[in-house]
């Protein structure tokens, strides 16, 4: 049986099962589809919790980033996670103990205020719109990838399957689906880590591995210490090197962390458990299932680092990076260990070419004199080849000739990496770095190629993958839909709607959500990858800090929680649209995206704290000169909390 | 609930347990794994530095233990105020 048919038969049998569970859980009233009725247990709702949190980019990107972020990028390891410490503190007991269904109808309560109300619904559509277009993406190329169809053609498939059972089983259909989503995906993402932790560090459990010897020479160098020498031989920084930026990396980590705790559709999980209890401790379940994926990461992500490296560097494996020639191109056509190289060449994940026609592939870290000198002579080939039939050739032929040498000079002169008495690159017959792509997602997604793993494992890497991407858009979709029904419709424009024109009203709108990702996602305004930054600061600026007022304070009132709302949501996007372009539209940014322009060092992706701050004191500031809230909503605060009396929710 | 200065109590208690649980969060996370670790780089844990491993997994541990420890403690407050469910 070939890949392909392995990897349709076991997609398939996934997507049966999740249907069957939607089928079997399909919600009968507006309180099962906005909130499973309060009855899913604490476990359950916690793998769930996991599962609508793990995003494609957790499954398939995270592990790339690290291994090449290194260190540095251990930013999503702490603030994809220590979110749920906020959560688990500041608001899901809370709010679970409020009793209803959404995050603006608690804003709208707390701050008597239907103004409020519908603040809080534009940032919870700006923050879920942003987010989902990432995730219908990832769908698409997912599918696109293991199924051998067109990107377009995969995110069709992806809406139809999120359409069948989001639709219909709301939010009661898609936890239970969810917990089966979770079981696949950790599956499919922690075997391969077994197999290669053990191959390389002797050890099963990864998170001891990364941490263990390295195997294969015995195991008297750590595994981090064999990693940082090998990508240090080829110039690159080292896997462990501090962060050159402290402030920045405190800054995104607590934008991230906070952004967590203030993201929609992470926050009405906790409204779908039985009691206030359950609240908190559901919130600890999540962060069981979650850390099952997430402690794994960086032990994928290094050992995924050190055995692509390896690959192209055999003498890497058991002494000196240059020990033994560079991977040669008849071998990559001759080992059947290394047919995963041509397979993952065809996607466009990873590329090379033989620059120096010595048949090898050299993996280096390109220093920028010598990219500056090679552009400079392929400009000058360029303009010779380009040039008129009886154009004069000699000026062409002398400027080859000397961009030639000046090129030539360079590679004597520049040394393969910054230790002392390293060789130059003329010495090791390197004109430049010859794998040219080597993209983030190929470390989880090739990673069982790469261990040659067998087949069945490959099919539940793409199995996990769409998992992954499935879940999360199903949870993102659910909470636009229950703001535009519950919030928008029954709060606002037709408070007299029947509970059966709600359900449909709540079914119409995710159908209408969920057409909208798919056309954002095939036509996303060029901004995939900075979206979710601009996700997480604006939930760290605007709905976290409401939130946390509208629990622990009882002197803020309506006009200062809707000041500070409106000031994070402003000064957030503003500062990333001042980097990244007015609505990320290209070239209409005011200053370069670069660490030297950014004010004081702070990128984009790490304003979240600061928009927060400035929501805050704007919320304490215009609090102090008006009214406290009135004697009803002083008794809603005492009343949520403390737990007793928590009990089903109201549908008013 | 019995009175008001019963609520306060319980409150207090609610508010003292959670100053504690956050400057566990921030020690194990900002403090070990980004601003104290070029201070700390000669303790190891395995083949990491402490600073390195609190980043990419030791936080992650403080902060499961921490909310189970949480979830506990406060049950436990719960039950002494008289307002558990």
């Amino acid at each position: 049986m070939d890949q392909f048919t392995l990897n349709l038969i076991v997609v398939g049998l996934s997507f049966a099962l999740y249907f069957g569970i939607a089928f079997w859980a399909r919600a009968g009233s507006t309180a099962e589809f906005y909130a499973a009725s309060q009855g899913v247990p604490p476990v359950m709702n916690g793998m769930a919790t996991a599962a609508d949190w793990m995003s494609a980019a957790s499954f398939i990107s995270m592990a790339g980033l690290i291994a090449f972020g290194g260190y540095n990028n251990s930013v999503f390891l702490m603030g994809w996670t220590g979110g749920y410490v906020l959560l688990a503190l500041l608001l899901a007991p809370y709010l679970r103990k409020f009793g209803k269904f959404t995050v603006p109808e608690f804003v709208g309560d707390r701050f008597y205020s239907t103004t409020a109300r519908l603040v809080a619904v534009v940032c919870l559509l700006v923050i879920s719109i942003t987010y989902v277009i990432g995730q219908m993406v990832g769908v698409g190329v997912t599918f696109a990838r293991f199924l051998e169809v067109s990107t377009t053609a995969g995110l069709l498939i992806g809406s139809a399957v999120v359409f069948a059972y989001a639709v219909f089983g709301g939010m009661k259909g898609i936890t239970y689906t969810q917990v089966a989503q979770y079981v696949v995906l950790i599956t499919a993402y922690t075997i391969p880590a077994i197999f290669i932790s053990l191959n390389l560090t002797g050890n099963f459990l990864p998170q001891l591995g990364f941490i263990g010897g390295y195997a294969p020479t015995g195991g008297d160098v750590t595994f981090l210490a064999k990693l940082d020498q090998v990508v240090t031989d080829l110039g690159f920084g080292a896997y462990t090197a501090d962060t050159p930026n402290m402030l920045n990396m405190f800054l995104v980590t607590m934008s991230l962390m906070i952004g967590t705790a203030g993201l929609p559709h992470v926050i009405i999980r906790f409204f779908t458990v039985p009691k206030v209890s359950d609240a908190r401790i559901s919130a600890g379940w999540a962060l069981v299932f979650i850390a099952l994926l997430y402690t794994v990461a960086p032990a994928v992500g290094s050992m995924a680092r050190l055995n692509i490296t390896a690959t192209f560097w055999p003498g890497a494996v058991d002494g000196d990076t240059f020990s033994k020639p560079a991977l040669s191109i008849s071998e990559i056509d001759s080992n059947p260990d290394l047919v995963w190289i041509r397979n993952w060449e065809k996607t466009g994940l990873l590329a090379f070419t033989d620059k120096n026609g010595d048949g090898m592939i050299q993996y280096i870290n390109e220093p920028a004199a010598v990219t500056a000198a090679n552009n400079a002579l392929a400009d000058a080939q360029k303009a010779l080849t380009e040039a008129a039939a009886d154009a004069d050739r000699a000026p062409l032929e002398a400027a080859v000739a000397e961009a030639q040498a000046a090129r030539d000079a360079v590679l004597e002169t520049t040394p393969i990496n910054k230790k002392d008495g390293a060789p130059t690159l003329a010495s090791l017959g390197i004109v430049g770095n010859e794998l040219t792509t080597v993209n983030n997602d190929i470390m989880v997604l090739a990673n069982p190629e790469i261990a040659a793993l067998p087949g069945w494992v490959i099919a539940l890497v793409a199995a996990g993958g769409l998992a992954a991407a499935l879940s999360t858009a199903a949870g993102l979709l659910l909470a636009i839909s229950s703001a535009i029904s519950h919030d928008l419709i029954k709060g606002a424009i037709k408070p007299d709607i029947s509970e059966k024109g709600e359900l449909l009203a709540a079914r119409i709108s995710m159908a209408f959500a969920i057409v909208l990702a798919t056309w954002l996602g095939y036509d996303p305004p060029g901004f995939a990858a900075q979206v979710v930054a601009l996700a997480f600061g604006l939930a760290a600026a605007t709905i976290f800090p409401v939130l946390m007022m509208g629990i622990f304070s009882t002197r803020v009132g309506k006009e200062g929680a809707i000041a500070g709302m409106i000031v994070g949501l402003i000064t957030t996007a503003v500062y990333i649209f001042l980097y990244l372009g007015w609505f990320f539209i290209p070239g209409t940014n005011v200053y370069p995206n670069t660490p030297d322009a950014h004010w004081f060092g702070i990128s984009p992706a790490a304003f979240g704290p600061i928009g927060a701050i400035l929501n805050f004191a704007t919320a304490y500031l215009v609090s102090a000169m008006t009214k406290a809230p009135p004697q009803e909503v002083q008794d809603l605060i005492q009343s949520i909390r403390v737990p007793r009396g928590a009990g089903k929710a109201q549908a008013h | 609930m019995a009175d008001k200065s019963s609520a306060n109590a319980y409150w207090a208690a609610n508010i003292k347990v959670i100053v504690i649980s956050l400057i566990i969060w921030f020690a194990c996370s900002f403090g070990l794994g980004i601003l104290l670790r070029p201070a700390l780089s000669g303790i190891h844990i395995g083949g990491a530095d402490i600073g390195f491993w609190f980043a990419q997994n030791g936080s992650i541990y403080v902060f499961l233990i921490l909310i189970f420890v949480y979830a506990k403690v406060m049950n436990g407050i719960d039950r002494a105020h008289g307002v558990e469910e």
